[in-house]
C-alpha cells in the first residue's frame, strides 16, 4: 500500500488545456516564426560555411591571432594554436567547425538580448525583483524542457537548437551585467550627474566600463554555457561535436564519443583562456585606479 | 535678498522615506527626529533650513557626521530633491527645471568635489579633467587644451598621462579640483574636499585653495566636519545639527558670539591664536625695528616674531601701508579676554 497525495485538481485536465494551447500556437503560427527566424538560421548557416570553406591553417591563425589580441600573452597564443591543431588532428575538424558557428551565433546573440536586459535589471529594483527569480527558474530547469516547445514551433533542426541555447545561456550575462553596474562605486555615479551627464552617458562613461571586468566573467559563463547547450541540441538536429557524442552511444562505439566529447574540451578550453585572460587584462587597468 | 546672493535656500526641508509629505507635516507639529525614525520609520535629513549663500565667497557649513551637511550640499545640484521648500539660484527656483535644464545646470553653472575624490580610474589625470566638458560636448581638442590650464593651475604638470591610482590622495583630490574648475562653473561645491587627506597635505590643499579662490572668485559652498578648516576657509560658516541650521555668520562672530550652548561648545577647543589675525589688534603708534607683521597674519604665527622684538611692532595692511602697532602685551591680553568670555559663557550655558 503507498500512500497517495490527495489530487486538489485534475492537472491531466490542465495538462491537456496547456498542450492544445500550445498547438494551437504551433499550427498559427509556426509558419509565421519560421520565417521571422530564416536571417538567423542563414547567418547561422553562412558562419559554419564560411569556418568549413577557410583553410584549416587560415582558422588556426585567425584563433591563434584573437587569443593575442585578446591576451597579449605568447604561452596562451600558443595553446589556443596547439588546441585548434589537436581538434584537426584528431578528425572531428568538421563537426568541431559546426558547433563553433552555432555557438558563436548563440552567444552573440545571447550578449546582445542580454547586455540591456542587464542594464535594464540594474536601474530598477522592481524589474530586479521580477528577474532574478524568472533566471533562477530558468538556470534551474533541466536543459531537456527548453527543447520541447522549440522542436514543436520549428521542427527539429538549427533554429530550435539556436533558440534553445540561447534561453538556456542567457542567464550569467543578464545577473553579472545587472551586478556589475550596481557594484560601480555609487560616488563616481553621483559625480558623473553632478556634471550634467545624461542617464546615457553616466552608462557610456562610468557603468560600461567599470563593471565591464563584471560582464566580461558573465560572457564567459554564457559562452561556456552556449558550449554545454550546443552538444544537448544535437539531439533535435543541432549537427556538430553533440552529434557525434549521441552517434557514439546509439553505435555503443566509444572511440567516436571519445574524440568529439575531446574536441568539445578543446573548445571550452579554447574559449575559456581567451575570455578569461581578456578579464584580467581589463581588471588591471582599472586597478590603476582603485 | 540683495544682488549679492547667489544662491538661497528657503525653509528647506528633506525626509527621507515612502511618505515623506506626511513624516514632514508630523516633525512640523513637534514631533522630534528620534520619534520620527521609531515610530514611523522616516529620517529627518534637513528642517526649516534658510540660508543665503554669497557670490564670490566662500561659505562653510559645517556639522558633525549625520547633521545632514552632505544632504544640504546635494540639495545645491538636486542631487537629492528636497521634499518642500524653494532653492533658489541666481534668483531662479532650480527646482522648476526639468530633466534636460537641470543637466545644463549642472554642466555650465555648478560643479563639485568630492570626499572621495570619485575620479575614473581607467582614464588618465587630462580625461579625468576634461570629463565635464565632454559631457558638455565640447569638441576634444579644445577641451583638452582648457584641461590642460586647469592641470597646471592646480600643480599636476607632468602628470597629465598617468592614471589616478599611481597619484598621491592629494594629487588625486587635485585631480578632483581641476575637473570642478574646468568647466568654469560659477558655483563650486565641495564635499569634505580634503577630510579624506592626511594632516599636512590637507593644510596644503586648503592654501592652494585659498590661493585659487583669491583669483578666480567662486561661489564655494564648503562641507567640513573640521572646525580649524571652517575657520580658516570660509567668510561665513553656516553651524548645522540634526538637520537644523544653528547659527549662520562670520567665523569671528562665532568664536565671540555662539548662538547657543551646542555651538559654545563646539568652538570652546578652538585654538584662538591659530584664528585671531593682527589685523583687528593694531592701534596707534610707532613701532621699533624693522620687522612687521601682515594684518591676515594669525597670532600665532607672530608670536616668534614678538619674541624676538624689543618693542612695538608694525602691522602692515595687503596694500603695504601702515596699520598700526601691536605690543605682545596686547596680544596676550586679547587671548585672555577671549578665554575669559569664553568661560563664562561656557559656565552659563551648561
Amino acid at each position: 500500500m503507498t500512500s497517495q497525495f490527495p489530487q486538489f485538481f485534475d492537472t491531466r485536465a490542465f495538462g491537456r488545456v496547456l498542450d492544445s494551447a500550445f498547438n494551437d500556437v504551433v499550427a498559427a503560427y509556426g509558419l509565421t516564426l519560421e520565417l521571422i527566424f530564416l536571417p538567423v538560421l542563414k547567418a547561422l548557416l553562412a558562419m559554419e560555411q564560411l569556418l568549413l570553406w577557410l583553410p584549416w591553417w587560415a582558422v588556426l591563425i585567425g584563433f591563434s591571432a584573437f587569443a593575442w589580441l585578446a591576451s597579449r600573452s605568447a604561452k596562451i597564443m600558443a595553446t589556443v594554436a596547439l588546441l585548434i591543431f589537436l581538434i584537426g588532428v584528431i578528425g572531428v575538424w568538421e563537426q568541431a567547425m559546426a558547433t563553433v558557428a552555432l555557438m558563436l551565433v548563440s552567444t552573440l546573440m545571447a550578449v546582445f538580448l542580454g547586455l540591456p536586459i542587464g542594464v535594464l535589471m540594474s536601474r530598477s529594483n522592481r524589474v530586479q525583483g521580477i528577474a532574478l527569480p524568472v533566471l533562477d527558474i530558468m538556470q534551474t530547469m533541466p536543459i531537456f524542457v527548453y527543447l520541447i516547445p522549440f522542436v514543436m514551433l520549428f521542427g527539429p533542426g538549427k533554429i530550435p537548437a539556436l533558440l534553445a541555447t540561447i534561453v538556456f545561456a542567457i542567464p550569467p550575462v543578464i545577473r553579472l551585467t545587472n551586478l556589475g553596474i550596481r557594484q560601480v562605486d555609487v560616488e563616481i555615479v553621483e559625480a558623473s550627474r553632478a556634471f550634467g551627464a545624461s542617464p546615457m552617458q553616466v552608462l557610456t562613461t562610468v557603468q560600461a566600463p567599470l563593471a565591464l571586468p563584471a560582464i566580461l566573467a558573465g560572457i564567459n559563463q554564457t559562452t561556456m554555457m552556449a558550449l554545454s547547450m550546443v552538444v544537448i541540441a544535437s539531439m533535435i538536429g543541432a549537427g556538430g561535436l553533440g552529434y557525434q557524442v549521441l552517434q557514439g552511444i546509439q553505435r555503443l562505439e566509444i572511440s567516436r564519443g571519445l574524440f568529439a566529447g575531446l574536441g568539445i574540451v578543446f573548445l571550452a578550453i579554447i574559449f575559456d583562456r581567451i575570455a578569461q585572460a581578456y578579464g584580467k587584462r581589463m581588471q588591471k587597468t582599472l586597478k590603476l585606479g582603485a | 535678498m540683495g544682488n549679492n546672493i547667489k544662491i538661497y535656500l528657503e525653509n528647506v526641508s528633506k525626509v527621507f522615506g515612502p511618505d515623506a509629505l506626511n513624516a514632514l507635516a508630523l516633525i512640523d507639529k513637534g514631533m522630534t527626529k528620534t520619534e520620527l525614525l521609531e515610530k514611523k520609520g522616516h529620517v529627518l535629513g534637513l528642517h526649516g533650513i534658510n540660508l543665503e549663500i554669497e557670490t564670490g565667497k566662500t561659505t562653510v557649513i559645517m556639522g558633525l557626521s549625520g547633521s545632514g551637511k552632505s544632504t544640504l550640499i546635494r540639495h545645491l545640484n538636486r542631487l537629492i530633491e528636497p521634499t518642500s521648500g524653494r532653492i533658489l539660484v541666481d534668483g531662479e527656483d532650480i527646482l522648476n527645471l526639468n530633466a534636460l535644464e537641470l543637466r545644463q545646470f549642472r554642466r555650465k553653472k555648478i560643479s563639485m568635489v568630492f570626499q572621495k575624490f570619485a575620479l575614473l580610474p581607467h582614464k588618465t589625470v587630462l580625461e579625468n579633467v576634461i570629463y565635464g566638458l565632454l559631457i558638455d560636448k565640447v569638441p576634444p581638442h579644445a577641451a583638452k587644451e582648457r584641461g590642460m590650464a586647469q592641470v597646471e593651475l592646480v600643480g599636476l604638470s607632468g602628470f597629465e598621462n598617468n592614471f589616478p591610482g599611481q597619484l598621491s590622495g592629494g594629487m588625486q583630490q587635485r585631480v578632483g579640483l581641476a575637473r570642478a574648475l574646468a568647466t568654469d562653473a560659477e558655483i563650486l561645491l565641495m564635499d569634505e574636499a580634503f577630510s579624506a587627506l592626511d594632516p599636512l597635505i590637507r593644510h596644503d590643499m586648503q592654501m592652494q585653495l585659498r590661493e585659487i579662490q583669491a583669483r578666480l572668485h567662486k561661489t564655494i559652498v564648503f562641507i567640513t566636519h573640521d572646525l580649524d578648516e571652517a575657520l580658516l576657509l570660509g567668510d561665513k560658516i553656516a553651524i548645522l545639527k540634526d538637520g537644523i541650521l544653528r547659527q549662520v555668520d562670520t567665523g569671528m562672530n562665532i568664536l565671540k558670539n555662539p548662538a547657543d550652548d551646542y555651538v559654545g561648545r563646539f568652538v570652546r577647543d578652538v585654538n584662538r591664536a591659530r584664528i585671531l589675525t593682527c589685523g583687528p589688534l593694531a592701534q596707534p603708534g610707532t613701532p621699533t625695528g624693522d620687522t612687521r607683521l601682515n594684518a591676515e597674519q594669525t597670532l600665532e604665527s607672530a608670536f616668534p616674531i614678538m619674541a624676538a622684538a624689543q618693542g612695538p611692532i608694525g602691522v602692515l595692511a595687503n596694500d603695504g601701508a601702515l596699520l598700526g602697532v601691536v605690543t605682545a602685551r596686547q596680544i596676550m591680553e586679547a587671548l585672555i579676554q577671549q578665554d575669559r568670555a569664553k568661560s563664562t559663557l561656557v559656565g552659563s550655558d551648561i
